[in-house]
């Protein structure tokens, strides 16, 4: 029961092909960790999956519906949410204004009401505002709800953006290095807070770094190198592949970690 | 046909100036990632400090060259003094301190000078000449031929030598440019004093045909930005084109369709050039890094 | 909750009382007028987006309340509404392809629409009364001529008060955050389902109307009208009024247009020296206050409360 379906995708920029054929699938309330050394095309498969850039080919299905080539504000209407490597906070609005923000896509948009603040947009101004506060309350922000998103510390800007993605309630959550920047302690509440979005039912596809993380929740992982898959599986057999160890400690590493 | 050369030189010729104010506003936008709006008031000053120094009894010569120096001082003091201090602002703030800029200068020239129009004595005598059929003033390839010289020597400039590359490598990343040793607050300065030297040159040029007064700036500016956009902004090569191409279409605007809208032809064709090519004619296309 | 509507509404409160109180110590009517002025064009640069031909529109709506009684015979107070109807469909349909431009080219776009809309006014003198302008008939309302500067004072305070209302109201609402997300980050406003392209155009088509209102009242007021209030010089006062007040806040545009139109005023006693002092202190403020002189005061305060 697939719900997101990426399929020999590929593009180049200039002459190099940074993706060049790769397809994955996520069925709901599963965790897909995509992995590979810096350069490998973990971002830009985002992108292109989450509508940011054109694919030269290949498709993406979002539970059975061809999405290939929508923007990124159509996605979201279909249930894709993603969050971004490099922070992209609003960052003169306030932390609870960022999540508010994420629910645009339930809210009601009449011009006229709101110039003249008719007591219909109040209502809904209070609703938003309680369930923008409720997910902050989920990633442990409640008490910054008022502060300036800009002023709030990198690991809290993380969460920040993953409590936006999912006030848009996604049945697809993209999530761009979560964990990057954050310590053990901030990481295990990424940890946490990743599988109870799994559980509510979300498929979850995670780009990461911190291998403890990714060995620890994947229910699957696939490796990138060089824009070329080299892994699909789940996490015990990938972590003892000779190609994933060589891409990530080249030839001679992986000879000595396979002697190890 | 000689209605059509007629309006080919008359447009190559102002398509000139406005290709080397583009041409000033493409070298400091690369090194510095500023929209120098005061770019109008160096050509300005070329011609108006000419015109004043030779009427102070200097020699036309050496007020030319005069007064290229006061344009490149001016220019070196504009990115010093104000500039340089702002130099993590907004790209907003920063066009904001050029329009300062560029209404100080006016505002000095006003006072220095005077609110007439002058001329300046063309450099090899009035007789037109005939070309194809059409009557053509010698300034006119002054204009052209002066042009042609600063775009080649800048290529040879920036293609053939050290300082050259270094000015290439600051517009390209500057930060890259930095950890290598280049020293891009030198690079910026000389960018700022390139344009001004530029900017100059083509006032001096241009005055014994269009004449100048304290305020031509504006104008020029207006035209010079919007050619460089429609080369593709940061592009070279784009600016000279985009210059040369705005003065074609002004002068086949007024020649075959009316003189009224003279101004209007220039924006509406950038206008639709834009709304077709985002980037301009030879801008390349970026993509956003997220 | 009511601390948080006295807070949202602080900004218009003061205004208020501003607008109220500032008469008590004007010495002549002189004042008044500067100060209407001071009024019209924060009206204008409150709509403003760092788009750069607001003053285009401003043009549009000045010259609608001068063609439309002087041409066709339609009351001022309709030609104003007819002035913003021109802008505002204007703005709607050339919107679309030049807010597909980004940066500097969206910067010359608008502004070379400004200069087109400048040019017409200023060729189409059967109608406009070309490059010298053409009077404008006094707004009559319900029988009222409406003259003199300490009138025009409360007329354009009051429309500067109306529409600060209703855009402190808009800031906090789906349509006012979408305008401030796609501000801060496009392509994370993107990812949480705003239509970028639909919301800029809103905006754009909004500033327009504000820009003809100001237009409008701008040309009532001073019985005339010329082409410049249409030019590229009145678009780059504009922006620059936003930029110093400080972007992407209403008190910031009203800040503004306050200090770069009294500014001059004050400035004339320096005779020629006016345009050298201005353009020495926009360079100065723009230094110093980068991101202008809201948000660097209010910094400031803050710091100073905080310690």
């Amino acid at each position: 029961m697939t719900i997101l379906a990426a399929k020999d995708i590929g593009i180049s920029f200039g002459g190099i092909k940074a993706i060049d054929g790769v397809s994955f699938e996520v069925a709901p309330g599963q965790i897909l960790s995509i992995i590979g050394p810096n350069g490998a095309g973990k971002t830009t498969l985002f992108n292109i999956v989450s509508g940011v850039y054109n694919r030269d080919h290949g498709s993406v299905e979002l539970d059975g519906e061809d999405v290939t080539g929508l923007p990124p504000d159509r996605l979201a209407a279909r249930g894709l949410s993603r969050t971004f490597q490099n922070l992209q906070i609003f960052q003169r609005m306030t932390a609870a204004e960022n999540v508010m923000v994420g629910r645009h896509l339930r809210e009601r948009c009449n011009l006229l009401a709101e110039l003249f603040r008719l007591p219909s947009v109040t209502r809904q101004n209070a609703e938003t505002r309680d369930a923008a506060l409720a997910l902050l309350d989920e990633v442990g922000l409640r008490a910054s709800a008022d502060v300036a998103a800009g002023s709030l510390s990198y690991g809290a800007c993380k969460r920040l953006e993953i409590a936006r993605a999912l006030a848009a309630e996604p049945r697809v959550l993209l999530l761009d290095e979560p964990a990057a920047g954050c310590n053990p302690v901030e990481t295990e509440e990424i940890d946490e807070l990743i599988r109870r979005v799994a559980a509510k039912g979300i498929a979850v596809v995670l780009v990461e770094h911190d291998m403890k993380l990714v060995m620890k929740i994947s229910d699957r992982i696939l490796v990138l190198n060089r824009g070329k898959p080299i892994a699909d599986g789940a996490p015990r057999e990938v972590r003892d592949n000779p190609a994933v160890l060589e891409a990530y400690l080249g030839k001679h590493g992986a000879r000595e970690a396979a002697r190890a | 046909m000689p209605e059509f050369v007629q309006f080919l030189i008359s447009g190559l010729t102002v398509g000139a100036v406005y290709a080397l104010v583009a041409l000033g506003f493409t070298l400091v936008y690369n090194a510095s990632d500023v929209v120098n709006f005061a770019q109008g008031e160096f050509v300005m000053l070329g011609g108006m400090v000419t015109v004043f120094l030779t009427a102070a009894g200097v020699p036309l010569p050496l007020a030319a060259v005069l007064a290229v120096c006061v344009s490149v001082i001016v220019g070196l003091l504009l990115y010093w003094l104000a500039i340089e201090p702002a130099r993590d602002a907004s790209p907003v703030t920063l066009i904001i301190i050029t329009i300062g800029a560029s209404i100080l200068l006016r505002g000095a020239a006003q006072i220095l000078f005077d609110k007439q129009f002058h001329k300046l004595p063309s450099i090899s005598g009035d007789t037109p000449v005939h070309l194809l059929g059409a009557t053509v003033q010698p300034q006119s390839f002054w204009v052209l031929g002066g042009t042609a010289a600063i775009v080649i020597l800048l290529y040879v400039f920036l293609e053939r030598t050290v300082i050259g590359k270094a000015v290439l490598a600051t517009a390209a990343n500057r930060l890259a440019a930095r950890l290598v040793g280049i020293n891009t607050a030198t690079v910026m300065a000389l960018a700022f004093g390139g344009s001004a030297a530029i900017g100059a040159i083509a006032g001096i040029l241009i005055t014994p045909i269009t004449l100048t007064s304290y305020d031509v700036g504006t104008m020029l500016a207006l035209k010079g930005f919007a050619a460089a956009m429609l080369g593709g902004m940061g592009n070279p090569i784009g600016a000279v084109a985009g210059g040369l191409l705005l003065g074609l279409l002004e002068a086949f605007g007024v020649g075959y369709i009316s003189s009224t809208y003279k101004d209007a032809f220039a924006f509406i064709v950038i206008l639709l050039v834009l709304f077709a090519m985002p980037q301009g004619l030879f801008g390349r296309r970026t993509v956003e890094r997220v | 909750m009511l601390q948080k509507i006295g807070h949202r509404y602080l900004t218009l409160i003061v205004l208020a009382a501003i607008v109220a109180v500032l008469p008590a110590i004007f010495p002549s009517s002189y004042y008044f007028r500067v100060a209407s002025l001071v009024w019209v064009s924060a009206l204008a640069a409150i709509g403003l987006n760092v788009l750069m031909g607001q003053a285009g529109f401003f043009g549009i709506g000045a010259y609608a309340v001068a063609i439309g009684p002087a041409h066709f015979g339609i009351p001022p107070w309709a030609a104003l509404l007819i002035g913003c109807v021109i802008s505002g469909v204007l703005a709607y349909l050339v919107g679309r392809p030049i807010l597909r431009l980004k940066g500097h080219y969206l910067a010359i776009a608008t502004l070379g629409l400004g200069v087109l809309v400048a040019l017409v006014l200023t060729t189409e003198s059967r109608w406009t009364g070309g490059p010298d302008g053409m009077p404008v008939a006094k707004l009559v309302l319900f029988g009222w001529r409406v003259s003199g500067s300490d009138t025009w004072y409360w007329i354009t305070g009051g429309l500067l008060v109306l529409g600060t209302w209703l855009a402190l109201n808009l800031n906090d609402t789906p349509t006012g955050r979408a305008f401030r997300a796609l501000h801060d980050s496009e392509v994370a406003a993107r990812v949480a389902g705003i239509d970028v392209a639909r919301f800029k155009l809103q905006a754009f088509v909004i500033a327009a109307v504000y820009a003809s209102v100001a237009g409008s009242a701008l040309a009532l007021m001073n019985g005339f009208i010329n082409p410049d209030q249409a030019g590229f010089l009145h678009s780059v006062e504009l922006v620059t009024m936003v930029v110093l007040g400080g972007l992407g806040s209403v008190v910031g545009s009203i800040v503004g247009a306050a200090v770069l139109i009294t500014l001059p005023q004050v400035l004339t006693v320096f005779q020629e020296y006016e345009h050298l002092l201005l353009g020495f202190i926009i360079i100065v403020s723009m230094i110093f206050m980068r991101d202008g002189i809201v948000p660097t005061l209010s910094r400031a305060l803050a710091r100073r409360t905080q310690s």
